[in-house]
């Protein structure tokens, strides 16, 4: 494969062709916020803290499905993506009910850790107070739907790296929500293998294991990238 | 904990659902509907079409067995099942009323319309009034913008409707009507 | 199958015509208002009269004026009754005889009908949508044998370009192009798709072509088809069109089994095969990837482009989407010439476009007209303006992507840029005529719930700002929002038109910023005031970085 080159941020950086931008930055050190990317994964572009601006390129592009190109001049960090992204997350804080200090994954959450980074100290917009279920009927593990924000990452490991296919999305729009089966109890799925990688996937407390309480609830998700390369490059099977 | 294990408990429902199937010729009418589409996946959509077509709505054992039928997860036929707003899981009254609401409807004044049959039948949009005779919808347009607006009763559209008009078809078929 | 055999069945079909034809309306909207009633009144009255073998009459598709349905036209003598009811039927067919009626006549010189240009509804009002033959002997499936005989897939491709038909669904991507795209990208299957899910609400032009003239939406699938190299064909119709629906299997059907599709069409290597994909109510499946995720059995949601269907769509194949008016806009190309088709227009504009009027005017219904036609003409001259003498106030163009153009911009020529300019779009082709008792930020409010509810749910600035964008046209239509409610809700229309992943989200702020562009006043006069007559400021919409140092 031939390499390409490129400016990122007005730095010099050489990638593969078919990488995408956000490899090529992270490979060049330069972090660009992302919340719906998982490594191990296909990626969807779905919760655009990753835009990007391109010259040349009318419309902001996503760094996690764009391809790299030969010449390319990317910027990451202007004010003005800096002002999209904070709306963002004032959006996804709006949009359910996110009480970090009651909340499982308080200080290990990548929506906070986002927040903090982007000034996000208040936000300007209606909360939207929903009233969501918690579904605690799994042995292991819990899913607290008001603090979960349809990143799908639980969904794509369950589907791509396990091959279950428990959970999914169902209903659309703001009232779209992460079912198990046919949006049962998850305790009576038929289909889940209690294999936990949708709790490793899941960036903020939605998706937890029983018995932690605030703050407890940390995740290895070296564990995914290690059970991927063992399915994918079948590294040290024999 | 979960006394069952894992796979056992699958056996349990597919035998269930092909049960409760093998009783009721509409299966079997869907199965060969099914076997049309060479039980491709991507005929989960035309396949729901059908179901619904025969069964009114679409419960749970119905999304189950075409699930098994199209090798499709259950969570996969739920997911698509409730993200279309044709589809509906829970049974619908005798008749139906479907409201129109698209643009040319609204500024002629269809939300008045839809007011006025809410207020009769007692029900919101999208409900179905406690002794299942009338479903009262909406839609997002349904192209008869030039008899705006439009309402379609029983699958019949009929031009130009007011409040007045309205609520006198309806009226027939609720509890207490003349 | 060969030309000779269209040209027998043409002429078969030509013998078999009386002297007089009574053409009958049997679109949806007459339909709803009984126009099957009608046909049948008709033919008894024909059958009782003993006048069978000199009168005919012939189930029609869509004759336009749709607000004085059913419509009922008698030639020779070009007759437009209305509102016919089927008592009136005797007595109609008793006329083709010289006997005087009272059943109400329509002016066929109106505005309405002389200014109109017809080559995509050329065939609509005239033929039966039910018969191939009907289609076959008015010029239909002629274009078809002469790609397929006299043109390598190249020449078709150039033809489209050099007439320079633009995409009738919305964004007027030029057609060529798109088919070139599809054609240079190697792959041993491809896919042609007609999208049909003309969901924008106030649009029926796709409908009432596709439950008047469904063959030469075919006929120009197949066209494409062998432009540029596949072999199957897929239409992705909504639900809510039963009867359109109903007359494309009739027509496919029809021509199966003619041979006009399936394999070796026109005795030429080419095959190519069209199933029917019915929707099932989601507005976003009009969005191309949405679309094909739709045809494959998913869930509706879009994808980023790149990669474009074109290079990579169905099951990751190179998939040419086209709209049905683009399709139905190629037979005829084909049989006149790109250059015929590229005289009519405007420089970048080529050809017509079809619109629906609907909402506050007097004359409801189709129409087509050059490009480059004055708003003006077609509100004012061809609608009839707004009904009982009210004032017209805006045009609404684009659905819910689209804007509301003011009644002091009404002169404007309808072209994609002109439109575009205005901050509307050409869309699909609805035109919603408002008069003075509408009010600007409640149809804000009403396409915004509609983009809200319609929302895939997938992107976070669509799910999540659609919902704060409503809620904020709430409040101020509800008159408790401040200054700083209205900023607040600029900047999210700004933030997401350039921040979602899809043509819904980016287009979904369109209608508040074109009625804040051009009726700001309605706006601020709805604002919340302070005792002494200053609008109002709430903390909550104080921004942001005064807060930033706590």
């Amino acid at each position: 494969m031939a390499a390409k080159t490129l400016t990122i941020d007005g730095k010099e950086v050489s990638a593969q062709e078919g990488a995408t931008i956000l490899d090529a930055a992270s490979d060049a050190g330069i972090k660009i916020p992302t919340l719906c990317h998982l490594e191990g994964v296909y990626d969807i572009g779905s919760c655009r803290l990753c835009l990007v601006e391109v010259t040349g390129v009318a419309k902001l592009l996503p760094s996690c499905t764009t391809h790299v190109s030969e010449g390319m001049d990317v910027h990451t960090d202007s004010e003005r993506l800096r002002k999209y992204r904070r709306m963002t997350l004032e959006l996804l804080f709006a949009e359910r009910n996110h009480v970090c200090s009651v909340c499982v994954s308080n200080n290990n959450c990548e929506l906070q850790a986002l927040a903090w980074q982007h000034g996000m100290d208040h936000v300007r917009y209606d909360y939207c107070f929903p009233k969501w279920g918690m579904d605690a009927t799994h042995p292991l593990f819990g899913m607290d739907h008001n603090r979960c924000i349809l990143c799908t990452r639980c969904v794509r490991v369950c589907w791509h790296i396990e091959g279950a296919g428990t959970k999914n999305v169902a209903g659309r729009g703001a009232k779209s929500t992460i079912i198990d089966d046919l949006h049962q109890p998850w305790g009576e799925s038929d289909t889940c293998t209690s294999c936990g990688k949708c709790v490793i996937a899941c960036p903020t407390g939605a998706l937890f294991s029983r018995g932690s309480t605030v703050g407890e609830m940390v995740r290895d998700r070296s564990t995914l990238e290690f059970i991927v390369n063992a399915r994918e490059k079948k590294q040290w099977i024999v | 904990m979960k006394a069952v294990p894992i796979g056992s408990e699958k056996k349990r429902v597919v035998a269930r659902v092909m049960k409760h199937a093998s009783g009721d010729k509409r299966f079997k009418i869907l199965e060969a509907h099914i076997k049309k589409f060479q039980g491709r996946q991507d005929s989960l959509i035309e396949v729901l079409h059908k179901a619904q077509e025969l069964f009114g709505y679409l419960e749970d054992d119905l999304l189950l067995f075409v699930g098994y039928q199209l090798k499709l997860p259950p969570s996969r036929v739920y997911g698509v099942a409730t993200f279309y707003h044709f589809f509906t899981l829970k049974p619908q009254g005798a008749h139906t009323c479907v409201v129109c609401l698209g643009t040319a409807c609204y500024v002629r004044g269809a939300d008045r319309v839809l007011a006025a049959i809410e207020a009769e039948a007692k029900i919101k949009a999208g409900e179905t009034t406690p002794d299942r005779q009338l479903s009262l919808l909406t839609a997002r347009c349904i192209g008869a913008c030039g008899i705006a607006p439009a309402v379609v009763y029983d699958g019949a559209t009929v031009p130009r409707q007011t409040p007045e008009s309205a609520v006198a078809q309806v009226k027939g078929w609720l509890p207490h009507g003349p | 199958m060969d030309l000779d055999d269209l040209n027998t069945i043409a002429e078969k079909e030509r013998a078999f015509h009386k002297k007089t034809v009574i053409r009958c309306c049997t679109a949806a909207g007459c339909m709803s208002s009984h126009a099957d009633a009608v046909k049948a009144g008709l033919e008894k009255a024909v059958r009782d009269t003993g006048l069978g073998d000199r009168v005919e009459v012939r189930g029609v598709g869509c004759m336009r004026l749709c607000c004085q349905g059913p419509l009922v036209g008698v030639e020779p003598g070009g007759i437009l009754y209305e509102k016919v009811t089927p008592e009136d039927a005797p007595s109609l067919v008793a006329s083709t005889e010289g006997a005087p009626t009272k059943v109400a006549r329509g002016n066929p010189d109106h505005p309405f009908f002389r200014k109109q240009m017809s080559i995509v509804l050329a065939n609509s009002g005239e033929i039966d949508p039910e018969r191939i033959e009907s289609y076959i002997e008015a010029e239909g499936y002629r274009g078809l044998n002469t790609v397929l005989l006299e043109m390598a897939p190249k020449d078709a491709v150039d033809c489209v370009i050099k007439s320079g038909l633009r995409g009738r669904g919305g964004a007027g991507y030029p057609t060529g192009l798109k088919w070139a795209t599809v054609a240079k990208t190697p792959a041993a299957q491809k896919y042609v798709v007609c999208n049909a899910d003309e969901g924008d609400p106030g649009a029926f032009m796709d409908r009432s072509v596709l439950e008047s003239d469904p063959h030469s939406v075919l006929e120009g699938m197949a066209i494409a088809g062998y432009a540029v190299g596949a072999s199957q064909g897929f239409i992705y119709v909504r639900a809510e069109y039963p009867l359109a629906i109903k007359r494309l299997q009739t027509a496919i059907r029809q021509a199966k089994q003619i041979g006009l599709l399936g394999s070796g069409i026109f005795e030429s290597p080419f095959n190519f095969n069209i199933d029917i994909r019915i929707g099932a109510g989601a507005y976003v499946c009009g969005e191309e990837t949405a679309l094909m995720a739709s045809i494959e059995g998913k869930r509706g949601t879009p994808r980023p482009r790149p990669p474009f269907p074109a290079e990579s769509g169905l099951w990751g194949c190179p998939t040419l989407i086209n709209n049905v008016e683009t399709l139905a806009n190629i037979p005829p190309i084909i049989r006149k010439g790109a250059d015929w088709y590229a005289a009519i227009g405007t420089g970048k504009s080529k050809g017509t476009k079809v619109f629906a009027l609907a909402g506050k005017i007097a004359n409801t219904g189709l129409i087509e007209v050059p490009m480059g036609t004055p708003l003006r003409q077609i509100v004012e001259e061809m609608g009839g303006g707004a009904p009982d003498g009210a004032k017209i106030k805006a045009v609404q163009t684009g659905g819910p992507s689209g804007g509301c153009i003011p009644a002091h911009e009404l002169d404007t020529p309808v072209d994609y840029e002109s439109l575009t300019r205005l901050g509307s779009i050409m869309g699909s082709g609805g035109m919603i005529v408002m008069d003075e008792s509408t009010r600007m930020p409640e149809v804000a409010r009403y396409f915004m719930e509609f983009c809200m509810d319609e929302s895939c749910g997938k992107c976070v600035p669509c799910r999540a700002g659609t919902v704060q964008m409503h809620r904020l046209l709430d409040k101020i239509v509800q008159r408790e929002a401040t200054a700083g409610d209205l900023s607040t809700l600029e900047e999210l229309c700004d933030m997401v038109r350039n921040t979602s992943l899809c043509g819904l989200g980016q287009n979904a702020p369109n209608p508040v910023v074109s009625t804040l562009r051009f009726f700001r006043d309605e706006y601020l006069e709805l604002l919340r005031k302070e005792p002494n007559g200053e609008p109002a400021v709430t903390a909550g919409a104080a921004p942001a970085q005064n807060k930033e140092a706590s």
